[in-house]
């Protein structure tokens, strides 16, 4: 595919970046004032620049594969050759709008809560440098470069998460959130190295080009296509990073930081990038629909066990984290049945409400003097009016109640499960799963009751009633300044408003009314076609259920705790304490994981890495050296008398040896018959000394032949084998030497 | 006299000045020391801007006879692999210089220290550029006795120990390769009829398997050592926790690349056949240290300590990507090397302004520091992403292309024998990506017990806990302005090495075949690159 590379789109990240260093560098010197404008400014700039980008440049080259700008080459080698290099298409496009836009409010929203922030500076330098590394993630024109945004924006979450990291657990809580992304960002390494193996490329466009029935890509390994285990390990990268099972252990503890953080970083923009990514490569994906199963599986799993766990949460913004993470699941479970454009959907209403309800979460703690316990609020409609306004319309909005947005986006994920052909004939392992879709959709209505019923829990409990909160709290409860409900007001009409330009206005004859299905397919291709009446059911069937729910709900708690609430918590105590507990996942964790790699370490450190590798095999060869050492060393002793004995020793050794008297290497024997001659002397030094020489014929002990030549001669009797053994004797030492060699007078004779 | 003869002379120049000036002028002594570093430096980029980096040999060669009768050449050269680890040297020996803490807490005998340290820096570059196997084994011993010295004098408490350990450790390794290295020499005679120690002569030998496996594992030994691979890693820590900053700064930096060097210059080119036979094992060795050494540093308690495991760690991957005997997993090694004398290097400066200020290096003395120096914690966190490897930061571009080099190297490995082995490198590839999770767990549970919590404890809220100021902002700015440079924007470093590698690469494989092809070929010389 061809890009057109007209338009600086390196700019949009290169703004916040820069705003970033200029805030690390010289924020402590900036006044507050300074600080926001610099850090709005550059996202305004960004934003400024991405809508123009989007509106402008991309709608003529839109189906030509979008905008791309090539910075420089980055990583090239080998068979390698990685530009760093961005790419707009529709859908990259519309999230940096996504970004820009939330981004800017929140900008905005946080000059107002962080007022009494001391670390101003530090708190807008990240924000900033987040932003960037977003905008990287979503305009990477190849998979290493959505990875540098990827782990960017892991690593602010990281940062911002243990803002306040005086609090020791805050510092934990973005440490677990950094980890918990490594072992997703394992599973996305592994799927970059199979992806690059098979089809040579790493690039978003080249590999979705790839990615046809008959291609390299669909080759068997392990019982099913390469496709489907790179589809495996990118997924596991996404759970981490947008919080499924079994991965999302770290967004609740992530609520630790900032709210704004939270409405930005954890609920509109960065815990999406998963299903950005499964988006991104759709071609991919589709290909192996036991892959997509597995996606739409976890994906409603999730979202139904977040919404139990969000039943029986105290903290305003934990419920909002679980709801975070069921939500997600409502993505996955769209883009996993094949309904990329209904996953994006949800996606961007999600931006919307769930910021304004992390917002107004803010603004309710703001006025609270810091708490997020719902327990003790209750009563808040009248003291917080514009907060309750904005939290109403989110409400709705996440409830599915129609016409505001989460009813459009979450109502086409569920019709889509439901209408699904993608599994029709999908295999796993041998395993059928025409079943999946369905299964699917009855989990995601289920998980909709529950959102509706937990979401409407946390709207009675807080704003209904009279205020549970003490006496000083109470007297403190005010609205939020104007830098903080003017975005929430956007906010509000976004999560209202915002769900019309993705509706289905086909039911009423205007599908061309249906802006965002029509911009994403040059992205992840047409909408899926679900029929009228289907779709019409299942609306009806939403709908019913977000009412029950909010009904439910208003039974148990408007008001306060009522009567149903406390019987129907009295009739289940161990599923309520469950719930609450968060079904003690983190402690599992803890016990099958954590604590025994822990205990590992360090008893190989003890074990292995001091005592068997250093003390053994190191220090024990140096120890056998050493040892060597120190016995020479005793000879070494420094004392007259030993030298002087072992010098008489050596001296008498010396004396034996040298007056030995000297042998030929061998005795020259000479044969005739039965006769030999044996010569026993040194060849060319006659005998110095009046040696006398014994010879024995037979070895028996007694000499045959004695005198003082050194040469004899001896006839044998018998034939055969016989040893001659000559010994010399030095008459004035009365020293000896022997030598003996045998002879075989058969075979001499035949010779 | 070349540019490379300059470069290797200039600090011995200096440490010759060092000599002339009393020992009481301190201020004059690290002014020369660092003078002549910075000159070094300098000089070092005019081969940077004199290499053609689309040729694969040596270039800018210096080759002058030594010892005529034995053949000895002061024969120097530089390539595409050689080329950056000069640099690194020639650029963290001024960085680490212009570190107050340098010298360590036993402010003592600065002429001295001086001295060793720019003697050590002309070994290294020696080392690196030597091109006769006489004038390298020179440089090579050359580096010990500084580095014996820096330790033992300047270092803490156990510092005898350990420079003891250091030097004996080492000097087993090379006296072998010593006996290899005269092996070669012999062999070449014998073959030619005539006495070379010239690199390129002696790597055209082409000996039998056995002799060659021999020598192979003479040269193997010393490098692994130097290195360190598992299980020959225990002299590391030791050495490093008792070294002064600026000692462990050039050891980690510097002197461990020689071990990695070593292999890519020497063993691998060298002995084909025998690198070939022996690169599973190695391999596997390798990610046994990645993960050994990352599941050691997780459970330390001593800062330094945590680093040198990390090392082992670390380096375990360039030994990874260079026995992928791939293009990628070598480039990967390469840049991989240079990676890591950035950030480890300023991970150990870090933790000597650390002991500077708080005079410990034990994690739960601290707490909160961040509050306290926040300038100093910013910086450090950075380097600490550095190694941990977070991608634009300069740790990112060599893991993933050691990682992406290893993954496809069944297509390398299947001369070894390993066919039957297919799925062995993916399953060693992620094994070793799991350090990806360990080294954010060691690395950032240490910058938390530093960094992060209630500043409670008095020692820490001291004044004399200050924070970076006068020169301390160059060295750690430059650390960090290296780190983001080498991971926005590798290309220049990756396109320099990319010739000589390939170069080098297919040499070896042109002699792996040449060799499998006959076995059993009495020594003989393989024919030039035409």
């Amino acid at each position: 595919m061809h890009a057109a590379e007209s338009f600086n789109l390196r700019l949009i990240p290169l703004l916040p970046f820069l705003g970033a260093a200029l805030l690390i560098l010289f924020g402590r010197r900036f006044s507050r004032q300074t600080v926001v404008i610099v850090a709005a400014g550059a996202i305004a700039g960004s934003a400024f620049l991405a809508f123009t980008a989007f509106f402008q440049a991309l709608p003529g080259v839109a189906e030509e594969g979008g905008l791309r700008d090539v910075v420089w080459k980055w990583i090239a080698t080998g068979d390698l050759s990685l530009d760093l290099a961005f790419r707009m298409d529709t859908l990259s496009g519309l999230l940096c709008l996504i970004i820009t836009f939330i981004g800017f409010l929140i900008h905005i929203y946080s000059a107002g809560y962080m007022e009494h922030e001391p670390d101003y500076a530090r708190f807008f330098a990240y924000l900033n440098l987040f932003c960037g590394s977003m905008l990287v993630l979503v305009l990477g024109d190849s998979m290493p470069v959505m990875f540098v945004g990827w782990e960017g924006v892991g690593l602010c979450s990281y940062l911002l998460i243990g803002f306040w990291y005086s609090e020791t657990a805050n510092a934990t809580a973005g440490k677990k959130a950094f980890i918990t992304n490594r072992i997703g960002d394992f599973g996305f390494l592994i799927g970059m190295f199979l992806i690059f193996q098979v089809t040579g490329t790493l690039r978003f466009s080249e590999v979705n080009a790839l990615a046809t029935p008959g291609s390299a890509l669909m080759a068997t390994y392990h019982g099913m296509p390469m496709a489907f285990w790179i589809g495996l390990c990118l997924f596991i990268g996404a759970t981490g990073k947008s919080a499924q099972i079994p991965l999302y252990v770290w967004l609740p503890d992530a609520m630790a930081g900032p709210t704004p953080v939270s409405a930005l970083i954890h609920a509109a923009t960065m815990v999406t990038a998963g299903v950005y990514m499964v988006a991104r490569l759709h071609a991919l994906y589709v290909l192996v629909p036991a892959m997509m199963a597995i996606i739409a599986l976890v994906g409603a799993a999730t979202a139904l066990f977040a919404a139990l766990i969000g039943f029986a949460q105290n903290d305003f913004k934990k419920v909002l984290a679980y709801s975070t993470v069921s939500q997600l699941g409502f993505m996955f479970a769209g883009v996993g049945t094949g309904n990329f454009t209904a996953g994006v959907f949800h996606l961007y209403t999600h931006a919307f409400f769930k910021a304004g309800l992390f917002l107004c979460a803010g603004s309710i703690m703001h006025a609270m003097s810091g708490s997020g316990d719902i327990t003790k609020m209750g009563g808040l409609r009248k003291r917080t009016p514009w907060t309750h306004g904005v939290f109403l319309v989110c409400w709705l909005a996440i409830c599915g109640v129609p016409i505001f947005s989460g009813f459009f986006s979450k109502d086409a994920i569920v019709a889509g499960a439901f209408a699904t052909e993608l599994y029709g004939k999908a295999e796993l392992f041998g395993l059928s799963l025409a079943w999946v879709g369905p299964a699917v959709g009855s989990i995601l209505l289920l998980a909709a009751l529950g959102t509706a019923f937990y979401m409407s829990r946390l709207y009675f409990l807080v704003f209904s009633g009279e205020s549970r909160a003490d006496h000083e709290t109470q007297h403190h409860i005010h609205e939020s300044p104007e830098a903080m409900v003017a975005p929430l007001v956007v906010l509000a009409v976004g999560a209202g408003l915002g769900g019309l330009i993705g509706a289905p206005w086909g039911l009423i004859g205007h599908p061309e009314w249906n802006l965002l299905g029509e911009w994403l397919t040059s992205a992840v291709g047409p909408e899926m076609e679900i029929h009228h009446t289907t779709e019409l059911a299942f609306m009806g069937v939403s709908t019913a259920l977000a009412i029950a729910g909010i009904l439910i709900a208003r039974a148990f708690y408007l008001g306060g705790y009522r009567a149903p609430a406390q019987q129907f918590a009295g009739a289940a105590p161990g599923l309520v304490k469950a719930a609450y507990n968060k079904f003690w996942v983190d402690e599992f964790y803890d016990a099958v994981l954590i604590r025994p790699l822990r205990k590992l370490s360090s008893s190989l450190y003890r074990v292995v890495d001091r005592i068997l590798i250093d003390q053994v095999l190191v220090n024990g060869t140096a120890a056998v050296v050493d040892l060597a050492g120190r016995i020479a060393r005793t000879l070494q002793s420094g004392d007259g008398q030993r030298y002087m004995a072992a010098f008489a020793i050596g001296a008498a050794a010396l004396v034996f040896f040298a007056t030995r008297p000297t042998l030929p290497a061998a005795l020259k024997v000479n044969v005739s018959g039965t006769t030999v001659t044996v010569d026993a002397s040194r060849t060319g030094r006659p005998s110095q000394r009046g040696l006398t020489y014994a010879f024995d014929f037979d070895d028996d002990g007694r000499p045959e032949v004695k005198g003082v030549a050194s040469e004899a001669r001896y006839t044998y009797e018998t034939s055969g084998t016989h040893t001659i053994r000559v010994t010399v004797t030095d008459p004035r030492w009365h020293t000896q030497s022997s030598i003996k060699s045998s002879v075989d007078l058969d075979a001499a004779g035949k010779k | 006299m070349g540019i490379l003869t300059w470069i290797t002379l200039l600090p011995l120049a200096g440490a010759a000045l060092v000599m002339l000036v009393p020992r009481e002028e301190e201020s004059i002594l690290r002014g020369i020391g660092l003078g002549t570093a910075i000159v070094t430096f300098l000089a070092s980029l005019f081969i940077l801007s004199d290499f053609d980096a689309s040729k694969a040999g040596f270039q800018l060669e210096v080759d002058k006879v030594w010892v005529e009768s034995l053949g000895v050449h002061f024969h120097l050269g530089i390539d595409g692999i050689s080329l950056w680890l000069v640099l690194l040297t020639t650029f963290l020996m001024p960085v680490t210089l212009l570190a107050p803490q340098a010298i360590g807490t036993r402010n003592i005998r600065v002429r001295d220290f001086m001295v060793a340290m720019l003697v050590l820096e002309a070994g290294m570059i020696g080392a690196f550029v030597a091109l006769d196997m006489f004038v390298f084994y020179v440089f090579w011993e050359l580096m010990l006795i500084p580095m014996y010295f820096i330790i033992g004098i300047w270092g803490g408490e156990r510092r005898l120990y350990a420079s003891i350990k250091f030097v004996i450790y080492t000097l087993v390794g090379s006296l072998l390769m010593l006996v290899a290295i005269l092996y070669l020499y012999a062999q070449y005679h014998a073959a030619t009829g005539s006495f070379s120690f010239d690199y390129v002569a002696l790597s055209r030998l082409s000996l039998p398997f056995e002799p060659q496996l021999f020598c192979f594992l003479a040269f193997a030994l010393a490098f692994a050592i130097k290195v360190p691979i598992f299980p020959l890693h225990t002299w590391l820590p030791d050495a490093h926790v008792e070294a002064p900053t600026g000692g462990s700064v050039i050891l980690a930096g510097v002197l461990l690349k020689f071990g990695t060097y070593g292999f890519l210059r020497f063993a691998l080119p060298m002995f084909p056949l025998a690198a070939d036979a022996t690169a599973p094992l190695i391999a596997i060795l390798a990610v046994i240290g990645i993960v050994f050494g990352a599941l050691m540093a997780y459970v330390q308690s001593d800062a330094k300590k945590l680093v040198a495991y990390s090392s082992v760690s670390h380096l375990g991957f360039v030994v990874l990507g260079i026995f992928s005997m791939g293009q990628m997993g070598v480039q990967g090694a390469i840049f991989q090397m240079l990676a890591h004398g950035i950030s480890t290097g300023g991970l150990f400066l870090g933790v000597g302004l650390l002991y500077d200020r708080r005079h410990t290096r034990n994690l739960e003395d601290f707490g909160g520091l961040w509050k306290k120096i926040p300038i100093f914690s910013a910086c450090f966190l950075v380097i600490v992403l550095a190694s941990v490897g977070l991608p634009g930061l300069c740790g990112f571009v060599g893991e993933f292309l050691i990682l992406l080099g290893t993954f496809g190297a069944n297509k390398a490995w299947t001369h070894s024998g390993m066919q039957g082995f297919f799925p062995m490198p993916r399953l060693l590839t992620v094994i070793s990506a799991s350090a990806v999770i360990l080294s954010a767990m060691y690395l950032l549970t240490m910058t938390q017990k530093i960094f992060f919590g209630p500043l409670d404890k008095p020692a820490n809220k001291d004044p004399h806990v200050r924070d970076l100021h006068g020169r301390e902002y160059w060295v750690f700015g430059i650390i960090i302005v290296a780190a983001l440079g080498m991971g926005i924007y590798p290309q220049p470093i990756l396109a320099r090495s990319e010739k000589s590698v390939a170069g080098m690469i297919d040499s070896f494989q042109a002699r792996l075949k040449d060799a499998k092809a006959n076995p059993q070929a009495p020594a003989h010389l393989f024919p030039a690159n035409p």
